[in-house]
């Protein structure tokens, strides 16, 4: 009897097991397909506000233009047209704030209830006219032609270069800026990082005495530990009016801060991991090297760090997924302007930031709110990569360990 | 005049005290064993000679430790090119992660030796002297953990030999390794001798016996005998020797 009581028991908490673990997998699972599901969904919208309509003239034989081509119409870089494969006609942009130059209030109706035929007749007369208006105003005798949008493309996506998801009366959804925002913010990060906390490393394993070790190794494992919006906070008040005043720039939010912030934050997962590593070298290793007469230093480049240059490989690498995967302190400190930098000077946009900061006032559902999710699943597919790098790169350290 | 010396040696760990008033005197082109049993301060003794010691944080000398009639402890002895008369070799084979020819190089190249040819020829000598030439001409570009044990063990002592020292001190050297690739590394003692001062610490009576001139042996920091090797292992002084050499402790 005790015996099948304590069988049960065991069957019992295994089964626990088994539930706890495949319930973690399941949520990651679901996770992603969420993720996915969503962010995919971009590319089966069109870059307009919902509810809106672009029209034209019925005459006009241009049917199908993409958001780019629209978006240069209303920048007036296209002006005619037959750039559009159309007629000869010059372009005529109507914009509904126009409306007062055409008829006055009464004409519209206090209630607007005669604007639909105002903006009929517009449309219809004027031959090389494009408007944009809510689709509720088109009413049953309109002449006009509701021009085609073409579907949020892969192309205009990763290729465009402009992030304006609120622009009228075409999103702007390149990604292109967010993508080199968060690359220059990184990789200027991980140039700070890694010098330094391989030093600090060198000096952990190699050079520190052992009470020295025993208070900086906590001290840099606490930074940590430290909540990511006080480092943001930080770097706002500290490190952006320093760079303001040493490079002379108009504001201090740029690319710079946040790597400097970035590059902090990633300190500790390089310099533990990469003193780790080093102090992994065998201890006969290193004094075989100066029993040949190396110096402590030959023996530290020449075999402490070639010895360990997986583990400070998988350190760097670790270091740089931080620091792209990091928001709240960038967003603080980036300056968050959506432009491609052309230098580690210029406010810089991450897409870790974008999605914190405009999550909140996309609509549920909507464009924005997939294009989004759609920049989550360029994250992640980021970091699985570098993931997957650490992952090859440490098997192979086992293999070639001996 | 004697090869290597130690005068009224005392080595203290901390407060432990490792070594005690050891006096040993080694004539050249002789191979010395050093015995007793584990923490008897054998392996301590004999990284002395190449102050391998200075590692380990917290230790204290007294005495002197004399190499060719200098006090290598004196003040202003530079502890790098010091090391470079000594060659070692370890416990267990302990290659870098580098090329078999990488690694017998190392020590030229630390020591700034940049001339192409000449470290090529000195690798090819070092590396047959220790009669793994013909095994590893043909790989020489390739890691040296591709050796097997005793290979890698043969290597260490190339590798060792490369910056001609006069002295090799060798802790325990086969140890990890089996029987037929000892039995090659204890033949290649035989033939160093001729060349070099090796001081040898072995756990194997054997091998003491098979090897040296001349044999210490240590017991709890203390130098209980020293004396020619067929001495001590047949007509011990001192009971305590008797009983460790006939395995009666230890």
């Amino acid at each position: 009897m005790k015996n099948f009581y304590k069988k049960f028991s065991e069957r019992f908490i295994e089964g626990l097991l088994m539930i706890s673990s495949t319930i973690t997998s399941l949520t990651v699972v679901l996770i992603i397909f969420f993720l996915f599901k969503e962010g995919l969904g971009v590319f089966n919208k069109k870059p307009l506000e919902e509810g809106y309509a672009v029209v034209i003239n019925r005459l006009n034989s241009v049917g199908k233009l993409n958001a780019e081509q629209i978006k240069n119409i209303y920048d007036q870089k296209i002006n005619n047209w037959s750039e559009l494969g159309g007629a000869n006609d010059s372009i005529y942009l109507f914009r509904m704030e126009d409306i007062s130059n055409y008829y006055t209030d009464e004409q519209i109706g206090e209630n607007f209830e005669h604007l639909p035929d105002c903006l009929n007749s517009i449309v219809d007369s004027i031959k090389g006219v494009i408007a944009f208006f809510p689709e509720k105003y088109i009413n049953k005798s309109f002449k006009g032609k509701q021009l085609e949008v073409d579907k949020v493309s892969l192309k205009e996506f990763f290729g465009g270069e402009e992030w304006f998801p609120t622009s009228q009366p075409v999103s702007q959804l390149g990604v292109k800026p967010l993508i080199y925002g968060t690359l220059w913010v990184s990789f200027g990060a991980i140039l700070i990082a890694l010098p330094l906390g391989l030093a600090a490393a060198i000096y952990l394993s190699e050079i520190a005495k052992g009470r020295v070790r025993r208070i900086m190794k906590p001290l840099i494992e606490l930074l940590a530990g430290i909540p990511s919006v006080v480092y943001g906070f930080f770097g706002l008040v500290i490190i952006v009016p320093f760079i303001q005043q040493a490079f002379n720039l108009p504001v201090g939010e740029t690319g710079l801060a946040g790597s400097i912030v970035l590059g902090i934050m990633a300190l500790p997962t390089i310099i533990t991991i990469s003193e780790d590593a080093m102090r992994n070298t065998p201890r006969a290793m290193k004094e075989a090297s100066l029993a040949l007469g190396a110096s402590k230093w030959q023996t530290i480049y020449k075999i402490v760090i070639p010895n360990s240059i997986s583990g400070i490989t998988a350190a760097a690498i670790l270091g740089i997924g931080r620091a792209i995967g990091e928001t709240m302190a960038v967003l603080m400190v980036t300056g968050n302007a959506a432009v491609i930098p052309t230098g580690i000077l210029q406010p810089m946009r991450t897409i870790p930031a974008t999605i914190a900061a405009e999550l909140g006032e996309a609509p549920d559902g909507g464009l924005h709110y997939k294009a989004l999710f759609a920049l989550g699943c360029i994250l992640f597919i980021i970091t699985l990569l570098i993931n997957l790098i650490v992952e090859f790169v440490s098997t192979n350290r086992k293999n070639t360990k001996h | 005049m004697y090869k290597l010396e130690s005068k009224n040696v005392d080595f203290f760990y901390g407060t432990s005290q490792a070594l005690k008033n050891i006096n040993i005197a080694i004539h050249p082109n002789t191979v010395t064993a050093l015995i007793g049993p584990s923490g008897c301060g054998k392996s301590t003794y004999l990284r002395l000679f190449n102050r391998m010691n200075d590692l380990i944080g917290n230790t204290k000398i007294n005495g002197q430790v004399l190499i060719d009639g200098d006090d290598i402890y004196a003040k202003g002895v530079n502890v790098d090119s010091l090391r470079k008369k000594t060659g070692m070799v370890f416990q267990k084979p302990n290659p870098f992660p580098k090329t078999i020819f990488e690694n017998v190089a190392y020590g030229l190249r630390v020591n700034g030796i940049t001339d192409k040819k000449f470290i090529e020829e000195r690798v090819e000598t070092s590396i047959k002297q220790v009669v793994l030439w013909d095994e590893v001409k043909d790989k020489l570009k390739k890691s040296a953990f591709e050796l097997s044990g005793g290979q890698q063990q043969r290597l260490c002592i190339a590798r060792a030999l490369a910056i001609q020292p006069s002295v090799i001190l060798m802790d325990e050297p086969t140890s990890a390794l089996d029987p037929i690739s000892t039995a090659k590394i204890e033949e290649l003692i035989y033939e160093l001798k001729s060349k070099y001062t090796i001081v040898i610490v072995t756990h194997n009576m054997q091998q003491a016996g098979r090897v040296s001139d001349s044999t210490a042996f240590f017991y709890l920091g203390e130098l209980i005998e020293y004396s020619a090797t067929k001495e001590l292992f047949t007509n011990p002084k001192i009971e305590r020797t008797q009983n460790y050499i006939t395995g009666r402790f230890g």
